[in-house]
């Protein structure tokens, strides 16, 4: 990527090395908040309709992991998959499985504990009528979660602005390698490096209108369907 | 066809039901009256199988199917026949239930957007899609005007008159009388007269009844 | 539905790197060389020689020599001797080829607070800097960078590691980050000359001191031992170092400039490197 143009530069003479680390972030990301979602909607929906000894403990716990440094994360990760670390023979540090994987485990905290209140906060709506209808465990899980799903995507906008944004995992476990794991933030990461300020600032403007595009996009996919539901 | 023996139900501290016996019986319509407080909403529920009494038990003749419609009952947020269909118990009768309940003109609108009578008679479309041998109704017209009122009170008659026992309260002596074949006075968490509605209305036996019915408070 | 989505989702990221992993090595290199925009410049055409992809993996020299320590890389390519040759010391690397050298440069505030300008050699002008009390920032971070400042300051006769959070700052990162905190801070930074003509926030900086024989910065090219890590992609890894050390490599290395200026000089033929 040319380093001598400005952002806006590059956007509009479509220079491909920047839409390759658009695409890469895009991604990355929504491969980790689609994963996250698969696991932390369930399991937060779980914890939300269960009872039993330290659910609270839990609770807490989940909610104070929103909070994982990213780059603990990335180091944890970085050690997990290295050639000299337990799963190693896979191979696919600096790469960006690797990168999918450790956003991946920074957002399933955010959704699932974010999942948890939502659905604990329409089951008690719902308690009642679905006790009483003798509706079993697992209808109950789908019925909370399909009835709350706006509620639940933004749980997920939550968990892919978290992932969009950061860049102390994707760095260490990506190894920002050109054209190959190079993201939005980690390429804002070494413009900086390089002393190229204003480039990087424009890179920043442009991830931030692509993460306001998504979640306006979001937003106006969701209307469009809360007005056909109800 | 549901009896209670000596049924204690206490929420917390406070004793709800008192060592409460009655029968529901296969017939007309049982309603429950009583002031607020007197264990009304306690009893429905604890006959529907959503609370355990802590004393006594309750019994009921080869499980019946039951279904129970609120005071507020909660629309689940979709649409009104999705919500009929929710609860369907057997062959597909959402039309049919929407028909009885004359909602088929909102069938396909946002349950939640409905008003409070048509959420009511939702609601009972809803019970009723569960194919229930006995049908409970806490106080279903408390807060509806006087046609919705007098809707819902058409729609319970139709229902009994097709063999669902029909078991509900009432703040309103007026509909007591218009659809009881039997009358039960609970206060205190207590039962205090149990009768057909024509015996229950002509010749209250007791100080409490010959009070509620003369439209005194009871304290 | 979702779930369909999802795992179309998962399939392609997935596929995407597996294309690309065999005909590829991982080369861990410096954030200074990385900085300086060399292999921007050399990795295509020895992608066009041999087809081979080089992903390099910029670190500090220290971090480097660990990631390949730790099997995750192929070659190594660094610029600190005596860290080198430990290396291979310890059964990790094959055998160090020198492939280029640049020289470092002192830079600081053009107003040079500290009087380095007058400075007979680089010793001197270290001895100023600590005498005037003048901010001096420090890579800290085990880079071949970091590792010739030290060597440089012991030579002077000062220990700076009783002088950290005075006028001597610590800051454990990169090259490209020293030299944004000393054009913040009017403060005196040792860079290699590379990163510096390549760096686009100079602000107020400029060299002040260079040329002396102690700034030779000398670069090493290993191939990492697979008889430590039997992964490691031997023969690429290989023909990448013969690339480096080869006339086409070597000139490719002379022919990068920025404004006109060479930034790393070939020296594989060099015996003494």
């Amino acid at each position: 990527m040319p380093d001598n143009l400005s952002a806006l530069d590059l956007v509009l003479t479509g220079d491909p090395a920047l839409f390759a680390i658009v695409k890469l972030a895009l991604l990355v990301s929504l491969s980790a908040v689609l994963l996250a979602a698969v696991i932390g909607v369930p399991l937060g929906a779980s914890i939300a309709l269960s009872s039993f000894r330290g659910r609270d403990a839990v609770i807490v716990f989940l909610n104070a992991m929103m909070g994982l440094p990213p780059v603990v994360v990335g180091l944890v990760v970085y050690l997990a998959l290295s050639r000299s670390g337990p799963l190693g023979s896979w191979g696919i540090l600096f790469t960006p499985q690797a990168m999918v994987i450790a956003q991946t485990i920074l957002v399933t905290p955010i959704i699932a504990a974010l999942s948890r209140q939502t659905i604990e906060d329409l089951w008690l709506e719902y308690r009642d009528e679905l006790m009483a209808m003798e509706v079993g465990l697992l209808r109950r899980l789908t019925t909370l979660v399909w009835d709350a799903r706006f509620s639940l995507i933004t749980a997920l906008l939550a968990g892919f602005g978290r992932a969009a944004a950061e860049v102390g995992a994707v760095i260490i476990v990506g190894g920002n390698i050109e054209g190959f794991t190079r993201t939005m933030t980690t390429a804002i990461a070494l413009e900086t490096s390089k002393g190229n300020l204003p480039l990087a600032i424009g890179l920043g403007v442009v991830l931030v209108a692509i993460v306001l595009a998504i979640n306006g996009l979001a937003w106006a996919l969701g209307r469009a369907a809360e007005r056909l539901a109800g | 066809m549901i009896r209670f023996e000596e049924v204690t139900i206490t929420a917390g501290a406070v004793t709800v039901l008192d060592r409460l016996s009655l029968a529901f019986a296969v017939g007309g319509p049982t309603v429950l009256i009583g002031p607020n407080g007197a264990g009304k909403s306690t009893v429905l529920r604890a006959a529907m199988g959503l609370l355990q009494p802590s004393a006594g038990r309750i019994v009921r003749d080869g499980e019946p199917r039951r279904a129970i419609v609120f005071q507020r009952p909660t629309m689940l947020r979709r649409s009104a026949e999705a919500n009929i269909r929710y609860a369907m118990a057997g062959v597909d009768r959402t039309r049919e239930l929407l028909a009885l309940v004359g909602l088929e003109h909102a069938a396909t609108r946002p349950a939640r957007r409905l008003s409070g009578g048509e959420q009511q008679r939702l609601a009972l479309a809803r019970a009723l899609a569960r194919d229930p041998a006995i049908l409970f109704l806490d106080e279903p017209t408390a807060s509806l005007d006087p046609a919705s009122t007098k809707a819902i009170e058409d729609m319970i008659r139709a229902v009994s008159r097709r063999g669902i026992k029909v078991v509900m309260s009432t703040h309103d002596l007026g509909e007591a009388r218009r659809l009881a074949g039997e009358v039960v006075l609970l206060h205190r968490g207590r039962l205090v007269e149990a009768a057909a509605a024509s015996r229950f209305f002509d010749a209250p036996q007791t100080l409490e009844a010959r009070t509620f019915v003369a439209g005194e408070l009871l304290v | 539905m979702i779930r369909r989505l999802m795992l179309a989702v998962l399939a392609v990221a997935l596929a995407v790197p597996a294309l690309a992993q065999d005909n590829s090595i991982v080369v861990a290199s410096t954030t200074s060389t990385q900085d300086s925009g060399l292999f921007g410049h050399l990795l295509p055409l020895f992608k066009r020689s041999s087809g081979i992809d080089v992903k390099v993996v910029a670190l500090g020299t220290g971090q480097a020599l660990d990631t390949a320590r730790r099997g995750d890389a192929d070659v190594v390519l660094v610029h600190a001797r005596s860290e080198e040759e430990k290396f291979i010391a310890e059964g990790f690397g094959v055998k160090r080829y020198p492939v280029m050298y640049n020289d470092f440069v002192l830079v600081g505030p053009r107003g040079d607070p500290a009087g380095v300008g007058k400075a007979r050699d680089i010793v001197e002008a270290l001895r100023l800097i600590k005498a005037k009390d003048a901010s001096f920032i420090s890579r800290g971070d085990r880079s071949g960078t970091h590792i010739a400042e030290l060597k440089l300051w012991t030579e002077a006769g000062i220990e700076v590691a009783s002088e950290k959070g005075g006028w001597y700052k610590s800051i454990g990162q990169g090259m490209g980050a020293a030299l944004n905190t000393a054009s913040a801070s009017a403060a005196y930074v040792l860079a290699d000359r590379g990163t510096w003509l390549s760096f686009k926030n100079k602000g107020d900086l400029a060299i002040l001191v260079q040329g002396d024989k102690r700034l030779f910065n000398q670069y090493g090219v290993i191939l990492v031992d697979p008889g430590k890590h039997p992964h490691v992609k031997k023969a690429h890894g290989q023909k990448f170092i013969d690339w480096l050390v080869s006339r086409d490599g070597q000139g490719a290395i002379a022919s990068y400039k920025i404004n006109g200026e060479q930034l790393f000089f070939p020296n594989a033929a060099d015996p003494n490197a």
